[in-house]
C-alpha cells in the first residue's frame, strides 16, 4: 500500500489533458482520498503543435491524510508526445512509471521537440525506469473503427484512453469514470460514444496486458463526513465574495481587468453575475480599483483583484481607500516579477508591496491564503475585517493557489460568521449635519450610503476633520487622524483565532515560518523531519498585518527560527524588524513551488547547527 | 422651483477671487433648485483641480476623488447605484490629461451621467502649467518656449469616443449654461458639456473672444435644433456649408436663411464639422444628441434576467459528493 501517488499528465495543449486530470482528482476525491493538483499552462496561447512551449501539464497528488500538496516528482508521468516527454522527465522519479503514447514519439514528433536526429528517448527511458508504451492513436482508431467519426474526432479521444488505463492501475470502477464522461460530454451523442469506448479500451488494455504489476493500492484518507465538493483555488476567491456580500446583506461589486493568474476569479464571478453580484472589466487596473471604491460608497462590498504590475496600478486608489475609511477587498494573486516577469509562475515576492506599496501613512490589513480551501476562509474573513472595521484589506493569493484543486467539506451558513456593517440607521437629532468621521470603540466609522436622507456628506482625498470630514488643514487634526486609522487597523487582531503551530508544540529546536501557497510543501516535509524525532515545528501565517499579538512568543519558543518564502527574503525581514530575533532565511525565487528534497536538506541543516550550537 | 440656497453647503467657497468657477458652481445650485432634485438622491463626484473642489460646496452627498478618476468611480457607483442622480465635475487637465482613458471608456459606454468639464486651457491648482487643450505655442511655466503638439478639441475628442451627447457652454452666459445642465441631465446617457470657464490668474482672457460681451456676438455661433447658424450684430451673419465645408457668409450680400446650414442635433456627421470649428468662430449649445441606452440600464437588464443564489446553493456548488461514517 502506498501512502500518496503523484500524477503528472502532459501532452500538447489540444489533448485534453486538464480535462483528463481533473475528471481523475474528481474521481479519486470521491473514492475517499485526500486530493491536491496544480494545472501547468502553457504562457503562449495555442504554441506549435508538438513543441515544447505547447505542452500542458497536470498535476495531482492522492493518497491518505499527509496530501498536503500536489506533489513534487512524479510516481507516474503520463506523455502525450515527445514535447511533454522533454519538458517533463526530469520530474519522474528515478524509480517512477512512465506511460508514453508511442505514435506522439514519430521522426516528426520528434524533430518538433527539439530532439537530434536518430534520438531514441523511449530506448534511454526504458533502460532505467519502467515504460509503458502504447501506440494510443492507433489503439482508439481500431476501437472506433464502427463509428461515424472522422479520424481527426477520433483521435481527439486518446485522452479518454488513458484515463482508462489510470483508471484500472488504481482499481477504479470504470462506470464511475463512464458517468462522468457522459455529464461531461452529454451535448454530442457520437462524441460520447466515441470518449466511452476509448475510456474502456484503455481500461481493458490494461486489464489484458500484462500491466498487474504496475496496479497499486494507495491509502484513503479518512476525511470528515459530510458533503464536499472540489474548489480550485481563484473559484475560492470568487465564492468567498459572493457569500461574505450575501452574509453582510449587501450586494457584491467587483471590478477587475483581465491579468493572468487573477482573471479567473472574473470570470468565476461573472458566471454568477445577478442583481446581488455585479461584475464590471474596467478599461484598466486604476478604473477597476476606483470603480469599486465607487460601489462601495454606493453600499456594495466591493472587491477587485489583480497580480502584482496590476497591484502597482491600483495603489494610489488604494491610499484613496484608506483615507475615505470605506470597506474594499483586493485580491493579489501573485506571480513571478518585477514587471511581467513569469506571468504564469508562483512566487511570493509581492508581500512588501502589500504592507508598503502606498504612499503616506496607509496601514491596511494584509492576509495570505495557504491553499485553494483555505482561500475561501481567508477571502471570507478579509470581507468580513473590510466591512466591519470600514477599511481597504488585501488578500494575497499566488499563482499556485489559483490554479490547484482541493476537496472541500461545504460549510453550513450558520457555521459561517456573521458580518455586521456599521450601517447608518435613521437620520441626527435635531437636524445636526451627520457626521462621517466619529468613531466607534473599535475607531471604526459609519457607514452612510447616498439615498439616505440627513446622511447627505461630502468625502474625499484631502485630510478630513475628526468628526465632520471637513477638509482640514490643521496639524494636529492630520496627526491625529494619522494615527485613528493606524489603531483602527491594529484593533483588527480582534478578528483573529489564536495562532496554532502545525502540532501544537510552543517550545523546541527550529520553528519554521511560513505563509501563503507554501503551506503544503513546509507541513510535509517538517512532518517528516518529526517522524524522525527532531525538535522541529511549523507555523504558518494568515496575518501579515497587523501581525498577531500571540505571535512573538510562539517566535521566542524555539532556539531558532527560519523563515520559508518563495522570494528573496520578505517575511524575514519583518519578523527581524518587528520582534529583534535573528530569524534566518530560506529563500528560492525559481517561479516553483519549494521541493521536499531540497526543503529537507535546508532545514536538517538548521537542525544540526542548532544541535551542534 | 426650490430654493438654490438649499443646495448650497456651511463651506466657505475658496477660489481665487475673480475665477469663473464661482458662475458655474451658482447656476449648478439654481439648476439643481429648478429640477427640485432630492438632495439625499444626487452625489457629486468631482477629480483632482480647481474645479474638482465643486462638490464641496454644494449640500448632497459629494466625493472629491483622486485625479482624472471621477469618471471610473462614477461608473461602479451607477452600476451599483442606478437609482442616484449622479454628477461628474472635472477639468481639462483631470479630464483630457490623467483621466483620458477612463473618460474615453465612459463615453462609449454611455455611462448615464452630465459631465461638467470646466476648461480654462491652463492647470490652475498647479499654478500654471500648459494643459492638453492650451494652445500650440502657449508661453506658461512648464513651457517658457511656447506649448509643442495640437490641443485636443473636446467635443472633437468626445464624438470620437462615442459620446451620446456633446455640448459647449460659458461661464459668462449663465442662461446658456442653466439651459445646457438642464439639457445634460435630461440625456439618458453620458451628457459632455465643455465649459469654457475663465482662470484670471493663471490665462486670463483665454476665451474673450467667445465670451465677452463686446466680441461674442462675432465669433460665438449659438446653436438650436432645426434654425439656421447665425450669429453677428443683430444676426446679421451665417453659416453655410460648402460639401463639408463651413463658410461664413454675411447675410447682407443677398444670402436668406434658407441658404444658411441649418442645425441638426441628431446628425452625427454634422456634429463632426461643428466640434472641428475650433479657430476664432466656435458653436456653442448642443453640438450633437443621440438617444441609446445607458451602461447602467443595459446592466440592470442583464442581471435582472437572473435569479440570485442562496448562500447555500452558492455554497453546493454545481457538483457534490457524500463522505459517509
Amino acid at each position: 500500500m502506498q501512502s500518496e501517488v503523484t500524477v503528472l499528465f502532459a501532452g500538447d495543449s489540444g489533448d485534453g489533458i486538464q480535462l483528463i486530470g481533473n475528471a481523475f482528482a474528481q474521481k479519486s476525491a470521491e473514492a475517499g482520498h485526500s486530493v491536491s493538483t496544480f494545472s501547468d499552462f502553457p504562457a503562449e496561447i495555442r504554441a506549435p503543435q508538438g513543441t515544447v512551449p505547447g505542452v500542458s501539464g497536470f498535476k495531482l497528488q492522492f493518497g491518505g491524510e499527509s496530501v498536503y500538496t500536489a506533489g513534487d516528482k512524479a510516481d507516474v508521468l503520463v506523455v502525450m508526445n515527445a514535447a511533454a516527454y522533454k519538458k517533463y522527465a526530469g520530474h519522474l522519479k528515478p524509480d517512477g512509471i512512465l506511460i508514453a503514447n508511442e505514435s506522439g514519439f514519430d521522426g516528426r514528433n520528434l524533430a518538433l521537440a527539439g530532439y537530434d536526429n536518430g534520438a531514441e528517448p523511449l530506448a534511454e527511458a526504458r533502460a532505467s525506469q519502467r515504460v509503458i508504451s502504447v501506440d494510443i492513436k492507433k489503439n482508439v482508431q481500431a476501437a472506433l473503427l464502427e463509428l461515424p467519426l472522422g479520424t481527426a474526432e477520433k483521435n481527439r479521444t486518446k485522452n479518454m484512453y488513458v484515463l482508462g488505463l489510470l483508471a484500472w492501475m488504481y482499481q477504479r470502477p470504470a462506470q464511475d469514470f463512464e458517468k462522468y464522461i457522459q455529464e461531461k460530454l452529454a451535448k454530442s451523442k457520437n462524441v460520447l460514444e466515441a470518449n466511452q469506448m476509448a475510456f474502456r479500451a484503455g481500461y481493458g488494455l490494461a486489464e489484458t496486458m500484462e500491466l498487474a504489476a504496475f496496479k497499486t493500492e494507495v491509502s484513503r484518507a479518512t476525511p470528515a463526513p459530510g458533503v464536499y465538493r472540489t474548489l480550485v483555488g481563484n473559484q475560492a476567491v470568487a465564492l468567498a465574495l459572493m457569500v461574505a456580500a450575501k452574509k453582510a446583506n449587501r450586494p457584491l461589486f467587483f471590478a477587475g481587468y483581465p491579468i493572468t493568474p487573477a482573471s479567473d476569479i472574473l470570470h468565476e464571478l461573472a458566471r454568477h453575475r445577478n442583481s446581488d453580484c455585479l461584475t464590471f472589466q474596467a478599461e484598466d487596473e486604476i478604473a477597476a480599483a476606483v470603480a469599486a471604491l465607487g460601489a462601495a460608497f454606493g453600499g456594495s462590498l466591493a472587491a477587485t483583484a489583480s497580480s502584482g504590475p496590476g497591484i502597482s496600478l491600483k495603489s494610489e486608489a488604494l491610499g484613496f481607500a484608506v483615507t475615505l475609511e470605506l470597506p474594499l477587498v483586493v485580491i493579489n494573486v501573485q506571480r513571478g516579477g518585477p514587471s511581467t516577469g513569469l506571468p504564469t509562475k508562483t512566487e511570493q515576492s509581492d508581500l512588501m508591496q502589500a504592507l508598503y506599496g502606498r504612499h503616506g501613512e496607509a496601514q491596511m490589513p494584509v492576509l495570505a491564503a495557504r491553499s485553494a480551501t483555505d482561500a475561501f476562509e481567508t477571502v471570507f474573513l478579509a470581507a468580513k475585517i473590510a466591512l466591519e472595521a470600514m477599511t481597504p484589506v488585501m488578500v494575497l493569493s499566488d499563482g499556485y493557489i489559483s490554479n490547484s484543486a482541493e476537496a472541500w467539506l461545504i460549510p453550513s451558513e450558520d457555521e459561517l460568521p456573521s458580518i455586521a456593517p456599521p450601517m447608518v440607521d435613521g437620520t441626527p437629532a435635531d437636524g445636526n449635519p451627520f457626521e462621517p468621521f466619529v468613531r466607534d470603540a473599535f475607531g471604526v466609522r459609519p457607514w452612510a450610503c447616498p439615498g439616505q436622507e440627513g446622511l447627505e456628506h461630502r468625502i474625499g482625498g484631502l485630510e478630513k476633520e475628526k468628526n465632520t470630514g471637513n477638509i482640514s488643514y490643521d496639524p494636529a487634526n492630520h496627526e491625529e487622524m494619522v494615527m485613528a486609522r493606524a489603531a483602527k487597523v491594529q484593533a483588527a487582531t480582534r478578528f483573529y483565532s489564536p495562532t496554532q503551530t502545525d502540532s501544537g508544540n510552543n517550545s523546541g529546536d527550529l520553528l519554521v515560518v511560513g505563509w501563503g501557497g507554501t503551506y503544503g510543501s513546509i507541513k510535509a516535509v517538517v512532518e517528516k523531519l518529526q517522524g524522525k524525532h527532531y525538535s522541529i515545528e511549523h507555523v504558518h501565517l494568515r496575518h501579515i498585518h497587523p501581525l498577531p499579538e500571540d505571535f512573538g512568543n510562539i517566535l521566542r519558543g524555539f532556539k531558532r527560527v527560519v523563515v520559508a518564502e518563495l522570494n528573496h527574503g520578505q517575511l524575514v525581514n519583518l519578523i527581524r524588524s518587528t520582534y529583534l530575533i535573528d530569524a534566518h532565511r530560506l529563500t528560492k525565487i525559481q517561479g516553483q513551488p519549494f521541493e521536499e528534497a531540497e526543503l529537507k536538506s535546508a532545514l536538517k541543516t538548521h537542525l544540526q547547527a542548532i544541535q551542534h550550537g | 422651483m426650490a430654493n438654490p440656497r438649499d443646495y448650497a453647503s456651511d463651506q466657505e467657497v475658496r477660489w481665487c477671487p475673480g475665477c469663473g468657477d464661482y458662475s458655474v458652481l451658482k447656476q449648478f445650485h439654481t439648476v439643481l433648485a429648478h429640477l427640485e432634485l432630492p438632495r439625499h438622491k444626487t452625489v457629486v463626484v468631482s477629480g483632482i483641480g480647481c474645479s474638482s473642489r465643486l462638490p464641496y460646496y454644494v449640500n448632497t452627498f459629494g466625493v472629491h476623488s483622486i485625479h482624472g478618476r471621477a469618471t471610473a468611480f462614477v461608473t461602479g457607483l451607477v452600476l451599483a447605484r442606478p437609482d442616484l442622480d449622479v454628477w461628474i465635475v472635472t477639468g481639462d487637465g483631470d479630464a483630457l490629461s490623467i483621466g483620458g482613458n477612463h473618460l474615453i471608456h465612459l463615453l462609449r459606454r454611455n455611462v448615464k451621467a452630465p459631465i461638467l468639464l470646466f476648461n480654462n486651457e491652463i492647470y490652475g491648482l498647479t499654478k500654471g502649467q500648459v494643459s492638453p487643450t492650451s494652445p500650440e505655442g502657449q508661453v506658461s511655466k512648464s513651457s517658457p518656449d511656447g506649448a509643442l503638439g495640437s490641443p485636443f478639441m473636446p467635443p472633437a475628442l468626445a464624438l470620437g469616443a462615442g459620446a451620446s451627447f456633446v455640448a459647449r457652454a460659458m461661464d459668462r452666459d449663465p442662461e446658456h449654461l442653466r439651459l445646457m445642465m438642464i439639457r445634460a441631465h435630461e440625456h439618458s446617457g453620458s451628457a459632455f458639456l465643455e465649459i469654457y470657464q475663465n482662470c484670471n490668474v493663471f490665462n486670463d482672457g483665454a476665451f474673450h473672444l467667445f465670451t465677452e460681451k463686446e466680441s461674442r456676438a462675432h465669433h460665438s455661433v449659438y446653436l438650436t435644433h432645426g434654425q439656421p447658424l447665425l450669429f453677428g450684430i443683430e444676426n446679421s451673419m451665417g453659416i453655410r456649408l460648402d460639401g463639408f465645408t463651413p463658410r461664413t457668409v454675411n447675410l447682407s450680400d443677398g444670402y436668406s436663411h434658407d441658404d444658411l446650414w441649418i442645425h441638426d442635433e441628431k446628425d452625427p456627421i454634422k456634429a463632426h464639422l461643428l466640434a472641428r470649428m475650433h479657430q476664432e468662430i466656435r458653436p456653442f449649445g448642443v453640438l450633437y444628441a443621440e438617444n441609446r441606452p445607458s451602461f447602467q440600464s443595459l446592466a440592470q437588464n442583464l442581471s435582472s434576467d437572473k435569479k440570485a443564489e442562496s448562500i447555500e446553493q452558492l455554497l453546493q456548488g454545481s457538483r457534490t459528493w457524500i463522505q459517509s461514517e
